[in-house]
C-alpha cells in the first residue's frame, strides 16, 4: 500500500512541473535551453524548405501527420524483413515472413507496440533502434501534436483573433510540434531513465549474446545463452511514451529488462507521468485551468477504482493453486521481487495509459482483474495514450455536453461554439466503429475454424480473442499472450484493427474541431452549461460507464466476468 | 517567434512528399541512431557491470547472471521456482494458463506434489511461489518462506548443520528496497554460489 501511495505521488508531482514544460514547447515559448536546441531545429527547418513560422490547416496538419506516418510505415517494414542484410546484427537473427513484418510495423507506428514476436530472438539490434526506438520516441510526440492541434481548435484556432467567421484556422505547424516535442521533452528524460535503468541492471552494450556454463551440471544445462544489447535505451523509450513494446518477449517481467524494485517503481512512473502531464497541460496551453481540474477529476477517479479492483483481485489465491499450497496471493505468470501488489498496480496503470508493457502475464491473473485491464482499454481514456488519451477524453466531454444539453433544453455549446448534428454524427461514428471493429473480428476470430489459436478452454479461450482486438484497437499492446498469434489470421486482423483505432480516432476529432473552429463564437453566459464543475464531471464519468457497459457488457460476461463467476461458485 | 501574429497563408497541403521525408530520415538518424547509440555508450562506461548483464565469473569462467535463474537439480542447492520455459533466456516464457484452465491445476498438483516430498514438509505448508511459474521463465529469487523450507535438505545434503545453512540464507535475503519498493526476496544464484564456497 505504502508502495502504491508512493509511486502515484511522485508521478502527480513530477507531472505537473512536466505539463508546464508541456505547454511552453508546444507554445514555442523562448527558454534558456534555446542555446541548444534552437540550431539543430533551424537546421532541420532549413533542409526540409519550410517556413516553422507557417501554420496548418486542419487539413494541412492531418495530410503532414498521415505522409510522415505512411513513410515511416513502410522504412520500419522494409527493415525488419531485411534485417539479416543490414548491420548491427551480432547474434545473426533472420529477416522476418513479410506479414509478421507487417504487423509489427504497423504496430509500432501506430503507437500500439502488440508484439508476435519474441524480440531477443527475432530483432536485430539494428531494428530495434531504428525501427522500434525511433517509432517509440516519434509516434507519442505525433499524438501529442494531433491533442494540441484539436485544442487550438476547440478555442479558435491560433489565429482566432484575426480570421472571419468561416475561415479556416491556423491549428499549429505539425512539423514544428513534433520536432520541438522529441528533442526538448522526450529524448532528455530517456535519457536519464535509460542511464538509471543501466544503474540497476538493465544491459547497455553492444556486444552480442553473452554464453555462461552454470553451475550444476547434473541439472541438464550445458550451456545458457543470455541475451543482452541496448537494451537501457529501448526499454526507456517503451515506458516513456505509451508504447510498451519491450527488448524481450516477457517484456518487463524478465529480470533483464526489470531487474530490481527499484527499477519497477521507475518505469510505472515512467508510464503514467507523460499522460498524466499532458492532462496538467491542458490548463496552462489554454489558458483554463478549471479545465484540467475537470478532466484531471474524471480521470483519477476512473483511475483509482480500476487500481483498487486489480490489487483486490490479485491478492486472492489462484483458484488452480488452493490446497495445493499455503494461502496467499496469486503468483502464477508473477515475479517474486515484484509480488502480487507491484504487479497489479502495473497491469491496472499499463492498460489505463495505453502503454501495453506488462511486469506479469496478464493471462494468468484472476478473472477479475482480467476485467479491469479489459475496461480500462475500452474506456482506454483514463489517462489513455499519450496525445491520444487526451483526444478520446475529449470524444466523451463532447458528447456528454451534447447529451447534457439535449436533457437540460439547450442547445450543446463548446467554449461558446455550437455543437451541432454533424460534429455528433462524426463522433457518434467513432463509439459505433470501436465496436464494430473489435467484436465483428472477435466474432469472426471464433466461427472460423482453426484461426483463434487460443490456448485456454472455455470462456478464458474467448476472453482471450476479444482482449487481442480490443487491445489491438485501443492501440494498447498487452496480450493474453497464450494466443498463437504468429499466424497470417492475426498479422493481418490485427494490423487492421491497430489502424483503425489509430487513424480514425485521431483524425475525426481533429476534423471536428476544424469545424467547430470556424463558428462564430458566442460569448459564454450565466445560461452556458457549465462543464468545468464536479456535476458535469459525474455526468461525464456516466456518459463514459453507460458507453462502455451497453456496447461491451455481453462480450465480457461470455469472458473473464463468467469465467470470474463459475471459479467462485466452484 | 510568435505564432498568434505571424501573417501568411496557412499550409492546407502539409507540404507534400518532400518535407515528410527527409524529417522522417532526419529524425529517424536522431532518435534511432544518435539517441540511443548515446544512451548505451554512456550507460556502458558508467555502470560496465550492469551493462554487460550482470555476468558472474568463477574461477574465470562466466557461470551465469544474477538476473537470470538457472536449473539446479543436485540436493546440494537450493532450487528456483519452476519455469515455463525451461530456464532458457532465447525462449522466455510464463506459462500463460488460466487459473481456470484444468492444464494448470494438473500441473500444480504434480508440481505441489514433488517439492513436498522433496523437501519432507505437507504439501498445504508450501510457499506458492514454489509451484508457480513465474511470468518470465527466469526468476532469479526465491522468497524468503520458499528458501527456508529447502534448508534442512540442503544442509542434509551438505553435510552442514541446519543454522550454518540458515545464516547464510539470512546473508543473502534481500529486504524491501527503502522499506516499501517490491518484495524481501533471496537470489538462489548468489546463495548456491555461497554455500560452495563455504565448502571450498
Amino acid at each position: 500500500m505504502a508502495e502504491i501511495l508512493l509511486i502515484l505521488a511522485l508521478s502527480v508531482l513530477l507531472a505537473w512541473p512536466l505539463g508546464h514544460y508541456l505547454a511552453r514547447v508546444l507554445k514555442g515559448t523562448p527558454s534558456r535551453s534555446d542555446a541548444l536546441f534552437v540550431p539543430i531545429e533551424s537546421t532541420i527547418y532549413n533542409l526540409l524548405r519550410i517556413d516553422p513560422r507557417r501554420g496548418m490547416s486542419w487539413r494541412g496538419y492531418a495530410l503532414a501527420f498521415l505522409v510522415s506516418n505512411a513513410l515511416l510505415c513502410v522504412f520500419a517494414w522494409l527493415v525488419f524483413m531485411f534485417q539479416h542484410w543490414l548491420p548491427l546484427n551480432p547474434d545473426g537473427i533472420p529477416g522476418m515472413r513479410w506479414d509478421l513484418a507487417l504487423h509489427t510495423a504497423i504496430s509500432f507506428i501506430t503507437n500500439t507496440n502488440q508484439q508476435h514476436y519474441s524480440g531477443q530472438a527475432q530483432l536485430s539490434y539494428l531494428s530495434q533502434m531504428v525501427g522500434i526506438v525511433s517509432l517509440q520516441v516519434l509516434t507519442p510526440m505525433m499524438g501529442l501534436g494531433i491533442a494540441a492541434a484539436i485544442l487550438r481548435g476547440l478555442f479558435g484556432g491560433l489565429n482566432a483573433a484575426t480570421a472571419q467567421e468561416g475561415e479556416e484556422r491556423n491549428l499549429g505547424n505539425y512539423w514544428v510540434d513534433v520536432t520541438r516535442l522529441s528533442l526538448r521533452v522526450f529524448l532528455p528524460l530517456s535519457l536519464v531513465l535509460s542511464l538509471a535503468l543501466t544503474s540497476q541492471g538493465v544491459p547497455s552494450t553492444f556486444a552480442g549474446a553473452q554464453t555462461a556454463q552454470p553451475i550444476d551440471a547434473s541439472a541438464g544445462m550445458a550451456e545458457q545463452t543470455i541475451p543482452v544489447g541496448p537494451v537501457a535505451a529501448m526499454v526507456a523509450t517503451k515506458q516513456l511514451g505509451t508504447n510498451g513494446g519491450g527488448w524481450y518477449g516477457p517484456n518487463s517481467a524478465v529480470p533483464l529488462e526489470n531487474p530490481t524494485p527499484l527499477a519497477n517503481a521507475l518505469e510505472i512512473i515512467a508510464i503514467v507521468v507523460l499522460p498524466i502531464a499532458v492532462v496538467f497541460m491542458v490548463g496552462p496551453f489554454t489558458g483554463r485551468r478549471r479545465l484540467t481540474a475537470l478532466v484531471f477529476g474524471v480521470m483519477a477517479t476512473l483511475s483509482v477504482v480500476s487500481l483498487g479492483l486489480a490489487q483486490w483481485s490479485e491478492y486472492q489465491p489462484n483458484a488452480a493453486v488452493a490446497g495445493l499450497a499455503a494461502p496467499g496471493p496469486n503468483l502464477e505468470g508473477k515475479e517474486v521481487r515484484f509480488g502480487a501488489s507491484g504487479s497489479a498496480l502495473w497491469a491496472a496503470v499499463t492498460t489505463q495509459t495505453s502503454n501495453g508493457s506488462v511486469n506479469a502475464m496478464h493471462d494468468s491473473l484472476n478473472p477479475l482483474a482480467g476485467t479491469v485491464a479489459l475496461v480500462n482499454m475500452l474506456i482506454n481514456s483514463i489517462w489513455g495514450g499519450i496525445g491520444c488519451g487526451l483526444v478520446g477524453h475529449l470524444v466523451f466531454l463532447l458528447l456528454s455536453i451534447f447529451i447534457a444539453g439535449l436533457m437540460i433544453g439547450r442547445t450543446p455549446e463548446v467554449f461558446g461554439r455550437k455543437l451541432e448534428t454533424g460534429e455528433v454524427r462524426l463522433l457518434s461514428f467513432l463509439i459505433v466503429l470501436q465496436s464494430l471493429v473489435i467484436l465483428g473480428f472477435t466474432a469472426l476470430a471464433l466461427v472460423i475454424p482453426g484461426v483463434a489459436a487460443n490456448s485456454n478452454p472455455g470462456l478464458h479461450g474467448i476472453a482471450q480473442v476479444f482482449y487481442e482486438y480490443t487491445s489491438a484497437y485501443a492501440n494498447n499492446g498487452s496480450g493474453f499472450e497464450g494466443l498463437g498469434d504468429a499466424s497470417y489470421w492475426w498479422n493481418l486482423s490485427a494490423s487492421a484493427t491497430l489502424l483503425l483505432g489509430r487513424y480514425p480516432c485521431l483524425l475525426i476529432p481533429l476534423l471536428v474541431a476544424g469545424r467547430l473552429a470556424r463558428k462564430r463564437q458566442a460569448p459564454e453566459s450565466a445560461g452556458s452549461l457549465n462543464i468545468e464543475s464536479a456535476t458535469f464531471g459525474a455526468t461525464m464519468i456516466a456518459v463514459i460507464v453507460l458507453i462502455t457497459v451497453l456496447s461491451y457488457l455481453p462480450a465480457l460476461v461470455l469472458g473473464t466476468v463468467g469465467e470470474q463467476l463459475m471459479l467462485a461458485g466452484g | 517567434m510568435n505564432v498568434a501574429t505571424y501573417k501568411t497563408e496557412l499550409d492546407n497541403s502539409g507540404g507534400g512528399l518532400w518535407p515528410a521525408l527527409l524529417w522522417s530520415a532526419l529524425l529517424v538518424v536522431i532518435c534511432g541512431l544518435i539517441y540511443p547509440a548515446v544512451a548505451t555508450v554512456a550507460g556502458g562506461l558508467l555502470f560496465p557491470q550492469q551493462a554487460r548483464g550482470s555476468l558472474v565469473e568463477r574461477d574465470g569462467k562466466i557461470v551465469g547472471s544474477r538476473l537470470v535463474a538457472q536449473p539446479f537439480a543436485d540436493a546440494r542447492y537450493f532450487q528456483p521456482r519452476p519455469s515455463a520455459a525451461g530456464y532458457d533466456p532465447k525462449a522466455l516464457s510464463g506459462s500463460n494458463l488460466a487459473s481456470s484452465n484444468p492444464a494448470l491445476r494438473e500441473r500444480v498438483t504434480q508440481d505441489s506434489a514433488a517439492v513436498a516430498a522433496r523437501e519432507g514438509v505437507a504439501a498445504e505448508s508450501l510457499p506458492s511461489d514454489l509451484v508457480t511459474t513465474s511470468g518470465s521463465g527466469i526468476d532469479p529469487h526465491l522468497s524468503p518462506a520458499a528458501a527456508q523450507v529447502q534448508v534442512a535438505r540442503v544442509a542434509r545434503a551438505r553435510g552442514l548443520r541446519a543454522d550454518q545453512v540458515e545464516a547464510l540464507l539470512h546473508q543473502h535475503t534481500q529486504h524491501r528496497t527503502l522499506g516499501v519498493l517490491g518484495q524481501p526476496r533471496v537470489n538462489v544464484l548468489e546463495l548456491n554460489l555461497a554455500l560452495d564456497q563455504l565448502q571450498r
